[in-house]
């Protein structure tokens, strides 16, 4: 006599089911979650992995020393690090300053081993995420700005 | 040589080429050609605008928007989509069985073609008023499985033939109860044929409420198995678009996958056309408001059908798949037993007189 029973209950999970999506198609105008891009601008989050940036202060100065950590602990090459040993004014010694730091997005999988791997917090996630162009080359970006140089108070 | 029971707008086509411009048989023919192209065109854009509205539902179960790029609330969207489905290659697989394959996409799109003749959307505008309505209805429907099993076969593909049969399995299970839930209404109205139908339905309320228990479930009954007929919704096992490539028509490209996909969103429209002018009341206004206005009728028509179409789209956004031993078992062990219990306890309500009359 479960026969009976299983037809009761088949019909009540029908029922359940429709429930639920009646709820949505009603009340759908409110309820929307979809952002309309490219009019509005979604909500990004301060943890989101959009491209590697090295942030810079307001006299352009970062805090690489160009110590190759990033780019050994890349697992597929994507950093590049242009490196001198420069003459430092102050002690009288040569001190490895960092030329340019080269980044290559295109090749970038977004596993955040570069950035644990500072040691001076040079290098941080930035929220961009619009990195699609029609020319390849624009996709590798030398991540240090032209004419900066380090912070005084970087330790090594 | 006109198969309609009363003079209506059709049959003034046709009598304007044959006896207005004096072309005798002739102008018969071409009457009958004008109406023909007459109901294409409405199918092919009725076709065309289900498909969006399927994605539009869809997207509102789904807490988002959707198509509204492609023209003002993406009205233009299945054009675009239609324009890309043309211009593809047909391509064909080199064993297949060249006939076969080409021939497939024809049976489903002729058989529903067919089939919205006989529908009446007002009271002077049914084509074929023929006095087996129903029965010519379900008859025909049964061609469009044809064009299935060969769409499989031909494919030379083994999931593809393995899809077919399934699918083949599942339409010819589950018209026997559509054609046992509509024999059940048949039961209230003694006539097959439509237009006896909704007459029926105008003095005496719409058969839902004519017919109470029985008829309730008589109609949950069809639309149960009129979901299943069309493999849509949780009957869709065979076309299961994650799973088994695309069932029967995985082989297919271009312009015949179009037409499988078109004969789909059709097959949709005559069953929700059976079901309103068999239990909701055909062209009728709910309480016979304004019944005489000729040009309301078809507007109530398409809007009780639009009803429906949108309940059968809530069942594919609502409900798991279900697998295809399931499928059967739902059709032999339980719809087709308690179809056979419904009609006893119609023809029993029938004979005891316990009908609700209608007081208006």
């Amino acid at each position: 006599m479960s026969y009976f029973s299983d037809i009761y209950n088949g019909f009540k999970s029908l029922i359940n089911g429709f429930k639920v999506t009646h709820k949505y198609f009603i009340h759908a105008r409110k309820e929307i979650i979809t952002v309309q891009y490219p009019e509005e601008r979604p909500q990004i989050f301060e943890r989101f992995k959009g491209e590697v940036i090295m942030p810079h202060d307001e006299n352009n100065e970062h805090a690489c020393t160009g110590c190759q950590a990033c780019e050994i602990a890349c697992p597929n090459g994507t950093i590049e690090i242009i490196w001198d040993r420069v003459l430092d004014e102050e002690t009288g010694k040569k001190k490895k300053t960092i030329d340019k730091h080269i980044y290559h997005l295109s090749m970038c999988t977004m596993c955040s081993q570069c950035i644990e791997a500072c040691p001076t917090d040079a290098i941080v996630w930035g929220q961009g995420f619009e990195h699609s162009v029609t020319d390849r080359t624009q996709l590798t970006k030398v991540l240090n700005n032209p004419g900066s140089k380090i912070r005084s108070d970087v330790k090594e | 040589m006109i198969i309609a029971s009363t003079n209506n707008f059709f049959t003034e086509i046709i009598s304007f080429f044959s006896d207005g411009l004096g072309w005798g048989f002739g102008g018969e023919i071409l009457g009958y050609t004008a109406i023909a192209v007459i109901y294409l065109i409405f199918f092919a854009v009725a076709g065309l605008y289900l498909v969006l509205m399927e994605r539009k539902v869809a997207a509102w179960i789904q807490l988002r928007i959707g198509p509204n790029r492609v023209g003002p609330w993406g009205l233009l969207q299945t054009i675009g989509d239609a324009i890309k489905l043309v211009t593809k290659e047909l391509t064909g697989t080199i064993k297949a069985d060249k006939f076969l394959y080409n021939l497939a996409p024809y049976f489903p799109i002729v058989a529903a073609l067919i089939s919205i003749s006989v529908f009446a959307f007002g009271e002077s505008f049914q084509v074929f008023d023929i006095n087996i309505g129903i029965f010519f209805l379900t008859a025909v429907s049964s061609i469009g499985v044809i064009g299935i099993l060969l769409g499989g076969w031909a494919s030379n593909n083994k999931f593809a033939l393995i899809g077919a049969m399934r699918s083949g399995v599942q339409v010819i299970s589950y018209e026997l109860s559509v054609g046992l839930s509509l024999l059940t209404m048949v039961l209230l109205t003694g006539s097959l044929q439509l237009s006896e139908i909704i007459e029926v339905q105008r003095t005496g309320g719409w058969l839902i409420y004519q017919g109470h228990i029985p008829a309730i479930i008589a109609f949950m009954i069809y639309m149960i198995s009129g979901t299943a007929e069309t493999n849509r919704a949780p009957f869709d096992l065979i076309e299961a678009e994650s799973e088994l490539g695309a069932g029967y028509h995985t082989e297919y490209s271009g312009m015949k996958f179009a037409y499988f996909f078109l004969a789909e969103f059709i097959n949709m429209f005559i069953i929700a056309a059976i079901a309103v002018t068999v239990f909701f009341g055909g062209w009728l206004a709910p309480f016979d408001l304004f019944d005489n206005v000729w040009f309301l009728q078809p507007v109530w028509f398409i809007l009780k059908v639009g009803m429906i179409i949108v309940l059968m789209m809530f069942f594919r956004w609502t409900y798991p798949r279900l697998r295809i031993d399931q499928v059967l078992t739902l059709e032999w062990k339980y719809l087709l037993p308690l179809n056979l219990m419904n009609i006893v306890l119609m023809a029993i309500m029938v004979w005891a007189g316990f009908t609700l009359p209608w007081p208006f």
